[in-house]
């Protein structure tokens, strides 16, 4: 048994969460609503002041936790797709909403404003998860069956049909089978 | 000859990828870490029952020693915990824990009430010190030799049996290439 990262409870985790589990969710959901009732001209003020206040607003991010520098949001946008992200595995870590995916996100985040090339912030992500976490391997040795194998199924494809297709043509048209008439 | 051959191709083909691919012991989230004979990475982190103390690999140099990789929100690291304070007993090496994205006192109340295992426990908070050494869930436990190096990663919730099975033969024979 595996487990994922605390806020990652979400769906994946449901699977394997055993049922004391969702019953103290539902307490707690329980609680809380009664805290909100009971707390309710405090808690809307301080959500208030949350929205206001948006989350991670620094020099370098805009209110909506995006780079401000657009060249760089752009490069942020498609490395995180590119990457794996491997709690979910079919899922980058540009769409993961699991907590270990925000951590590699701000890790790209961080790289790219420190200056590091995609090149530096690929090889970071592979020195420590493997090359499992690239969506777009790099084309070398160990991955050329990968990048070759539609070519060579291709080829087999073609061969295919074009044995059968020469088989056929050879084979005397249906008029012309004695007793076909 | 085409005609028994290429099925009979087709079929070996697809039998070895699903015997593969279909395996039920294979774990799919099992990924091969990149770290197994690399320098483990570094860090310096407080201890979680005191602040004041510093955890660092650093010192460890020249020492087999095992990172054990755990939170307060992982179910499965509870699991392990009778397994952890039986191999801490037994006193081979050092077990050296990785409280990750954790609350201090949360953990402490951990080690408080299941007992404690550890030599020294590291509080990674914002989980990057996990995220060098490659950690994408909990538990993992890592192997380290005394040159440093990583030389086994354990995936999912230690028991008395891999202990047995994959530490100890590998502890061993770090000890001896060490030496």
């Amino acid at each position: 048994m595996r487990c994922l990262r605390p806020a990652a409870a979400s769906a994946v985790a449901a699977r394997a969460a055993p049922a004391w589990r969702a019953a103290r969710a539902a307490a707690a959901v329980g609680v809380l609503l009664t805290a909100a009732v009971l707390l309710a001209p405090s808690a809307a003020t301080q959500a208030q002041a949350q929205a206001q206040a948006p989350a991670r607003a620094t020099p370098a991010l805009d209110a909506y936790g995006q780079l401000r520098d657009p060249a760089l949001q752009a490069r942020f946008e498609r490395i995180t797709g590119q990457l794996r992200c491997l709690v979910c595995q079919n899922e980058s870590i540009a769409d993961s909403n699991v907590e270990l995916a925000a951590d590699l996100r701000r890790q790209v985040r961080e790289m790219l404003l420190a200056g590091q090339s995609d090149q530096a912030i690929f090889k970071f992500m592979t020195d420590r998860y493997g090359e499992f976490v690239r969506f777009n391997p790099p084309l070398e040795a160990k991955t050329l069956l990968i990048w070759g194998a539609p070519f060579i199924m291709m080829v087999l494809g073609a061969a295919i049909v074009y044995r059968v297709v020469r088989q056929r043509s050879r084979l005397p048209l249906d008029d012309e089978l004695p007793g076909s008439m | 000859m085409w005609k028994f051959l290429l099925p009979i191709t087709a079929f070996l083909g697809l039998a070895v990828l699903f015997a593969f691919g279909l395996n039920p012991n294979r774990d799919i989230h099992e990924i091969p870490s990149p770290l197994i004979g690399k320098p483990a990475p570094l860090f310096s982190l407080s201890d979680v029952r005191d602040p004041a103390r510093i955890v660092s690999n650093a010192a460890l140099k020249g020492q087999v020693y095992v990172l054990n990789v755990w939170g307060t929100w992982c179910g499965a690291c509870r699991e392990e915990q009778d397994a952890l304070l039986a191999i801490a007993r037994q006193g081979v090496v050092p077990i050296i824990g990785l409280d990750y994205m954790d609350q201090r006192d949360k953990a402490q109340q951990w080690l408080t009430q299941l007992g404690d295992p550890y030599t020294a426990v590291a509080f990674d908070a914002d989980g990057r010190t996990a995220i060098n050494w490659g950690v994408y869930g909990a538990p993992e436990t890592f192997l380290v030799d005394g040159q440093g190096r990583v030389i086994y990663k354990f995936i999912s919730a230690m028991t008395p049996d891999v202990w047995e099975r994959e530490f100890l033969p590998r502890i061993a024979s770090a000890r001896r290439g060490g030496a």
